[in-house]
């Protein structure tokens, strides 16, 4: 089957290692994802804490590009971007917003595009290939965070429940693994002060990792490049932090599930992580 | 909905909330991960806005707590009127800014965002190298992070040269048409 591919700035650059495993498990569940043809950066925190029209028209280029190509439906794997094309294309449904935006983007633009996020692009495609799939059964305890982005504002996204979400833990059991209960499943890790207020994202995931550390997980699950650059590349200043030093690795979900399909480490990205997996 | 106060008036004209709808119930600020950096915390900004004076909206507006918030919409998932703090966050960010009155600890924050901008502007997309060199020229942080880059490059996460995208003029007579258009910008 095919499917339109959002990939945004991250997947392109300090996370590319989570495109790299959406794409390596698309292609071993036979999806087929077609990218959005001269895609834009959805305009992140920064356009909304700056300018509401530009943090609307920059996403709704996007939606607009991707509706010229024929896509029915896109799957978008960062949490942020997500996030921002779903508000938007829930913003636009404002009549005056969506005459005042189309005028912007100088683009035609229906609002019809799905857009969905990674996993419920497994939910609903991937189910019962990956159960049949599985070789190397994923057999960690591990913490499945969800950050804030993917599950808020509830209204807009629909997707899971926004206190104690259980995608993540699903999909995790379906490949072999044993999702802990913890307390920070949807707190937030500092995201986009991660340059300009390091102090705040110390602070923020130093908290996250201590409360999966005490109860033993073997690595954190993530499905926001934001919240794994936060836990994994901000973990030297972090542990200076923290009372006991972690090293507790942070994978993306995507990860996870190639590594239960029997995909290398490889070509999962595992390798380009701050902290070592050794899952 | 009648609304008399220009204050209030004016946030419900742009962001859909009645701020009158909030009855202090606190469940913002318990939730709030940063309500500890801030000001005063969000269910108290929600209090100074019901108030409708200009002298209490100044406080608002001059406060951290606008620049401090993060939108990781935490008050808004618990908020039994399901009132929309992140947006009308947003909506006094943009006032802040167009009324030059911005708490000078946020100086870094939005020096970030600008330089975040930029390079969207630009490029397309984003160009993590120009990013934080943009940023480092803006606040003299000349140090930060230098350990990290090598690192970052080294394990493939980090691009030389920026991707662009095709339609480069599209992309910036959206920012000419928004945040650089002098007629409406932070309307």
């Amino acid at each position: 089957m095919k499917i339109g591919f959002y990939p945004g700035c991250s997947l392109k650059g300090s996370s590319r290692e989570y495109n790299e495993s959406v794409v390596a498990i698309a292609k071993a569940l036979d999806i087929e994802l077609v990218e959005i043809k001269d895609w834009n950066c959805c305009g992140a925190t920064a356009a909304h804490s700056m300018n509401e029209e530009l943090s609307l028209s920059l996403p709704a280029r996007i939606l607009a590009l991707a509706e010229a190509q024929g896509l029915k439906e896109v799957v978008v794997p960062c949490a942020a971007c997500y996030n921002r094309l779903m508000v938007t294309q829930h913003e636009l449904k404002d009549e005056g917003k969506r005459a005042r935006v189309t005028e912007i983007i100088n683009m035609p633009y229906s609002g019809e595009l799905k857009i969905i996020n990674v996993l419920q692009m497994l939910e609903t495609y991937a189910m019962d290939k990956i159960q049949a799939k599985v070789t190397k059964p994923f057999a960690h305890k591990v913490a499945c965070y969800y950050g804030c982005l993917l599950v808020r504002p509830h209204k807009i996204l629909q997707f899971d429940r926004v206190e104690d979400p259980q995608s993540m833990d699903t999909m995790i059991k379906l490949i072999g693994g044993t999702p802990i209960d913890w307390a920070f499943k949807t707190e937030c890790c500092g995201a986009g002060f991660s340059v300009s207020r390091t102090d705040v994202v110390v602070k923020l995931s130093g908290n996250i990792l201590e409360d999966a550390a005490s109860r033993s997980a073997e690595a954190i699950i993530v499905a926001c490049p934001m919240c794994q650059s936060n836990l994994d590349m901000r973990r030297a200043a972090i542990n200076q932090s923290l009372s006991k030093p972690s090293d507790i690795p942070v994978i993306f979900i995507t990860q996870a599930i190639g590594l239960a399909l029997g995909i290398s480490p490889k070509e999962l990205g595992l390798e380009r992580h701050f902290v070592t997996v050794k899952l | 909905m009648e609304n008399n106060n220009k204050i209030s008036g004016d946030l419900l004209l742009h962001t859909g909330v009645n701020v009158a709808r909030c009855y202090q119930c606190g469940k913002c600020t318990a939730g709030c991960v940063l309500a500890s950096e801030m000001s005063f915390p969000p269910s108290y900004l929600m209090r100074l806005l019901q108030t409708g004076t200009e002298k209490n909206y100044e406080r608002v507006l001059q406060s951290k707590t606008i620049w401090m918030c993060v939108n990781c919409e935490n008050c808004l998932g618990r908020c039994p009127m399901e009132i929309d703090i992140p947006k009308v966050m947003d909506y006094l960010r943009e006032q802040s800014l167009s009324q030059k009155k911005a708490h000078s600890e946020a100086k870094p924050i939005i020096a970030f965002h600008r330089s975040f901008l930029d390079s969207i502007k630009f490029t397309g997309r984003l160009y993590e190298i120009g990013l934080i060199g943009a940023f480092k020229a803006r606040t003299f942080r000349l140090t930060q992070d230098v350990t990290l880059a090598p690192k970052m490059y080294m394990n493939g996460k980090l691009h030389l040269m920026p991707e662009m995208v095709k339609d480069r003029k599209g992309i910036k007579e959206i920012f000419s048409k928004t945040i650089d258009n002098p007629k409406t910008k932070n309307k």
